[in-house]
């Protein structure tokens, strides 16, 4: 038996909306398999997992709270990955992003002015843009791997964090715990809808950049460039744009909306420096930004449905006694179906049974 | 055994699976495949590899468990960007999200259990030569094979048949699909010999370098091992030695860190990446050697037309 492709003539549309909802779908077929495997009853299992967390109020407030800097990095790659640019360190640019950020609330604690919280979000942004010009600025100039660099970068994020709430911004009154002193309450992102939970501003934020990049992408210039120089960068260069602008506006729009995720995250959500700030949002939102079709509107549904796993799997540890582990393995197979099934809006596939081969091989 | 044995020992340790898993990634690579799933499948073979050897009590048959375990994984990879043509960078980054999951699920029983550690074998008259005997010939098998298989892979890329169809293959995947060459299935064949490395690369991780599980104990080794095969511009040689340069880095910080120099421990632990980076530069500035060692079809997908 052997699998052949055969190109469509067209790309089919069809396809384009229908291989999410099939991957999805054979996700959970398989998160099905696994849980029985687990010996756990795969539908009891599953509805713990994906339907539970979304009957009640507080637990949607939860998810608008994991979604959001899912949507804000995952639109921000999709600017990137449609360029052709590699971005995969978003995660250091969300640490760096969220180190920056509390910079005000930190070092001039006793500043309490309504200045603040918007100083903190300029200084979020700036941070992770300059920590995503490096990779920008080596792949612009000198040629190197992005993919390779910025992922360097993560590591070399995460280790700065740590030495910083263990060193030089860790909290005097904090028991020796490395964690950094409380943010004041003017330095702490308020919620959206206070009396029925704990959904703060960073997921207005995330609409709001999906909305303005949908736009940017589909009516103006800079859109277009984007698109022709990722399908091909000689097109581009005819028409007079510039690949090498393009690795600069990329990298730093996404560094952008990834450190403003990051400053978003430790002021709403954390309220204080801690070493571990993330459960590895700069990588989920890789898979993100490809089940949303590299749309950002698309990827306010997938940043719901990845924010859906993460919360699944924090109460499927809790109900049915399975690893919070299973999240991460959720999350690959989705990337992996989301992948294998895009293959259908290109390609017909066909199944060929004899032994027999045709013509030349 | 002096002080400088004891400091090359450990940099042998540390380098040992940086060369591995670059190898196998080199051979993929020769091929046109660009497999960013090192990352997962060395963790995935240090899990396998610890489970193996848990379950049968012998390290030996946790070698095997990596490698088959590594190889299988790469199997996914394989049929995914090969067989369905789907983008290998983004395949890659999925296979390593999937193999950090998955080895963290499956490594959890695990947590905590001692580990059978793989011991030294003392090649006999060798391993009495001062100095040289005890680093260089009273070492773990898998140092053993990672030697082995620099001069195996250098010897068969560049002088060998099948060696010549894969470089030919990934220099122009059309001209040696016309040629007659099976071009899916010897890269298939190269993919899962990379599987089997970093799954051998992450064996020796969980076998020897530190005998025991814990989560993400591959910390970024994956991605340098990606590092290296740019560094070396894809020759044997030049990534042994710059698997060892690499190692030398590791292990330099951690003396360093003993010592207690005046540097905070964290920033002597971001040297290995920083040193990457670095290195990256040094190469890739460089167009002229980059490009014409680079295989030209690297990263491009392949549908035979019928």
């Amino acid at each position: 038996m052997r699998i052949e492709l055969e190109k469509r003539p067209d790309v089919s549309k069809l396809f384009g909306f229908v291989s999410p909802l099939l991957a999805l779908v054979l996700t959970l077929t398989f998160g099905a398999i696994m849980f029985a495997m687990l010996g756990k009853d795969p539908a009891a299992a599953l509805s713990a997992f994906f339907v539970e967390p979304l009957l009640e109020v507080w637990s949607l407030h939860e998810l608008a709270i994991k979604a959001a800097p899912l949507i804000l990095i995952a639109v921000g790659l999709a600017v990137c990955y449609r360029s052709n640019n590699w971005n995969i360190g978003a995660e250091g640019q969300f640490t760096i992003g969220a180190i920056t950020g509390s910079y005000l609330p930190i070092v001039f604690y006793d500043w309490h002015s309504p200045l603040v919280l918007p100083l903190m979000l300029v200084l979020g942004a700036l941070g992770g843009a300059l920590f995503a010009a490096v990779p920008a600025l080596l792949k612009a100039h000198f040629n190197t791997n992005e993919i390779l660099t910025s992922l360097m970068l993560v590591y070399i994020a995460q280790l700065f964090l740590d030495w910083l709430v263990r060193g030089a911004w860790r909290d005097p009154k904090g028991f020796n715990f490395p964690v950094s002193r409380d943010f004041a309450p003017e330095a702490v992102l308020p919620a959206i809808w206070e009396e029925s939970g704990r959904a703060h501003w960073a997921f207005v934020f995330a609409i709001i950049a999906a909305i303005g990049v949908w736009f940017m992408l589909r009516y103006t210039l800079k859109g277009f460039e984007i698109v022709v120089l990722g399908q091909s960068e000689r097109a581009g260069r005819f028409a007079g744009f510039s690949a090498k602008k393009m690795i600069w506006f990329s990298f730093l729009f996404s560094g952008a909306l990834a450190g403003l995720a990051g400053m978003s995250e430790v002021s709403g959500s954390i309220g204080h420096l801690q070493p571990a700030i993330s459960p590895g949002y700069g990588f989920t939102a890789i898979i993100v930004a490809f089940l949303g079709r590299l749309n950002p509107l698309g990827i306010i549904a997938s940043g719901l449905v990845l924010a859906l796993t993460y919360l699944g799997g924090e109460a499927a540890q809790l109900s049915i006694g399975i690893s919070d582990k299973v999240t991460r393995v959720f999350q690959g197979l989705l990337l992996f179906f989301v992948l294998s099934c895009d293959m259908l809006i290109y390609y017909k596939i066909r199944i060929v049974w004899s032994r027999v081969r045709g013509g030349a091989v | 055994m002096s002080i400088f044995e004891a400091i090359l020992l450990t940099v042998i340790t540390a380098s040992t699976p940086l060369v591995i898993a670059a190898l196998g990634e080199l051979v993929t690579e020769r091929s046109g495949v660009l497999n960013l799933g090192v990352e997962g499948m060395m963790i995935i073979g240090a899990v396998g590899a610890f489970a193996a050897a848990q379950l049968t009590g012998s390290a030996y048959i946790g070698i095997v468990g990596g490698i088959v375990s590594g190889a299988l994984f790469s199997l996914l990879f394989a049929f995914l960007t090969l067989t369905l043509v789907t983008n290998q960078v983004a395949t890659g980054l999925a296979l390593t999200i999937l193999g950090l999951g998955a080895s963290g699920m499956l490594g959890e029983a695990f947590v905590g259990a001692p580990g059978i550690r793989l011991l030294p074998i003392e090649i006999p008259v060798l391993s009495a030569i001062p100095y040289v005997g005890t680093v260089l010939f009273k070492q773990d098998l898998i140092f053993y094979l990672s030697i082995l298989l620099v001069i195996g892979v250098n010897w068969f890329l560049f002088r060998s048949r099948t060696g010549l169809k894969i470089r030919a293959i990934g220099d122009n995947h059309a001209s040696a699909h016309a040629l007659g060459i099976n071009v899916i299935r010897t890269r298939y064949l190269a993919v899962m010999f990379g599987g089997a490395c970093a799954g051998l690369a992450g064996a020796q991780l969980s076998l020897i370098y530190t005998p025991q599980w814990t989560e993400n104990m591959s910390s970024g080794r994956g991605w340098i091992a990606l590092a290296l095969v740019v560094f070396s511009s894809w020759r044997p040689w030049r990534l042994l030695a710059g698997g060892y340069l690499f190692g030398a880095v590791t292990i330099l910080q951690l003396h360093a860190q003993a010592f207690g120099i005046g540097i905070p421990s964290q920033f002597l632990s971001m040297l290995p990446y920083a040193a990457t980076v670095v290195v990256l530069i040094m190469i890739s500035h460089n167009r002229r050697t980059t490009m014409i060692n680079t295989p030209a079809s690297l990263g491009k997908a392949f549908v035979p037309d019928r």
